[in-house]
């Protein structure tokens, strides 16, 4: 039987391992859409992990941000990134 | 090669550093000053929440510090990303054949931003009492324009309204912080609450200044998240 | 197993990750990525340290009352200095990526090595 700590332990393990494995795959993937997601799936885990250590401010702050306004921020600095290329591209043929 | 053998070493450097804290120190009590301020926050400034008593007024003066970071943080984002004057952008946009937003996100961020505004607010203004604050209530609003902002990318924010609000709530934090520190007495200290009446333990209007104090701070982050998340978005105009 | 903790195991081995991505590829896009993974995971260290096994949240409610707060709550110093430093993470992140965007408006590519002999 289990106690209260242990299953506590068990689970933040577990979100622990989904983390690291996501902050791995995010990392390495040679794809820059799928690297962003992650990294905003590594938030959410970690809010998860806030909300077990008895921090639901800190929880909250990192559900909102580090998920939503990161990801966001990184999403419009990529599609940016394309209108400047294309920009160069049409200034370079002209 | 060389470079990867290097950066693995660095990287194991860095492991072997952070060691100590991986192991389990086994500490059964929080610290003094924990301490004192898990005792003394609710009895001294009314604040159910304990981080809020600490965020908004034993730290006060850490979190202008942040807000400081934040407000240069922003100004250097708008800097960078300052648009072209030119009126070339919009033509621009419609001749990469920008796609219109799709009908669904459209009625959904009509129906959906104005609640998750109200929900700002309630976060902001129930930060003594329940878990958030000025920080969590002032993502929640910039997230509500974002969603405004992806239904309607070529909508222009009232930039105007966005500087007045900022800076006045900006203003308006220090002028609080500075009042308490003149009017609460002998041992008042910069963003002391205790100038308005400290009330009953759980109500709305309890706590002295706090929830005024925390609703600037949130209209501060607001509208400063709201400025990031406009400058980064791409030239629409 | 008993004698480590394992929040703070997760924290460091994402700081880690972040810092090797940061510092291993060279694409602006992805070392940004990496800070602010090694962002989150030097968050969740800090919040673990200020974690006391069994006890709760900071805030007062029916179930904890003001009178033995500090024998039932968890330190909540810790999580007043989260809280402001993930707010700073996404301003500091957003500056970097306009940095990026900046480079790349200026007409070099996304490899940070191809900045290498540029003068500004």
């Amino acid at each position: 039987m289990l106690d209260g700590r242990t299953t506590l332990d068990l689970v933040i393990g577990f979100l622990g391992l989904l983390m690291i494995l996501a902050a791995l795959w995010s990392v390495l993937s040679k794809r820059l859409l799928s690297s962003v997601l992650l990294s905003g799936a590594v938030s959410l885990l970690a809010s998860l992990v806030f909300l077990a250590l008895g921090a639901p401010d800190v929880a909250m702050t990192e559900a909102a941000i580090g998920s939503a306004l990161t990801t966001m921020v990184f999403l419009y600095s990529l599609s940016r990134m394309k209108v400047e290329q294309d920009a160069h591209e049409d200034g370079g043929a002209s | 090669m060389m470079k990867k053998v290097m950066l693995l070493a660095a990287i194991a450097l860095l492991a072997f550093a952070l060691w100590p804290f991986v192991r389990d120190v086994g500490l059964a009590e929080p610290g003094e000053l924990a301490t004192a301020y898990l005792e003394r926050g609710p009895a001294e400034l009314g604040t159910a929440n304990v981080v809020t008593s600490i965020v908004v007024s034993y730290r006060g003066f850490d979190t202008l510090g942040e807000v400081t970071v934040l407000f240069t943080a922003t100004a250097g984002v708008g800097g960078l990303l300052a648009r072209r004057k030119s009126g070339h952008g919009r033509k621009k946009a419609a001749e990469r054949g920008a796609t219109d937003a799709s009908e669904i996100l459209k009625t959904a961020s009509r129906l959906l931003s104005p609640l998750l505004v109200l929900f700002g607010v309630y976060i902001f203004l129930h930060g003594h009492l329940t878990p958030g604050g000025g920080f969590q209530g002032g993502v929640i609003i910039a997230t509500a324009v974002l969603i405004g902002l992806l239904a309607d990318p070529e909508a222009g924010l009232a930039h105007g309204v966005m500087h007045l609000v900022e800076g006045l709530s900006g203003f308006a934090y220090v002028a609080l912080g500075a009042v308490g520190l003149w009017f609460t007495g002998v041992q008042a200290g910069f963003l002391d609450p205790r100038f308005l009446p400290l009330g009953e333990l759980g109500r709305l209007a309890s706590a002295g200044a706090i929830p005024i104090i925390y609703s600037l701070v949130g209209l501060k982050v607001g509208a400063e998240l709201t400025g990031i998340l406009d400058a980064m978005k791409e030239d629409a105009e | 197993m008993s004698d480590v903790n394992i929040v703070t195991l997760i924290g460091v081995a994402l700081l880690l990750v972040g810092f090797y991505g940061a510092l291993s590829r060279p694409n602006v896009i992805k070392m940004i990525v990496g800070f602010a993974i090694a962002d989150t995971g030097v968050n969740m260290i800090i919040v673990a340290v200020g974690y006391l096994p069994g006890r709760t949240a900071p805030i007062l409610d029916s179930a904890a009352d003001a009178a033995n707060a500090a024998r039932t709550m968890v330190d909540p110093i810790p999580q007043a200095l989260v809280l402001t430093a993930i707010v700073i993470g996404l301003a500091v992140t957003a500056l970097m990526l306009s940095f990026a965007v900046r480079m790349r408006r200026s007409g070099g590519g996304m490899a940070i090595d191809s900045y290498g002999e540029q003068k500004w």
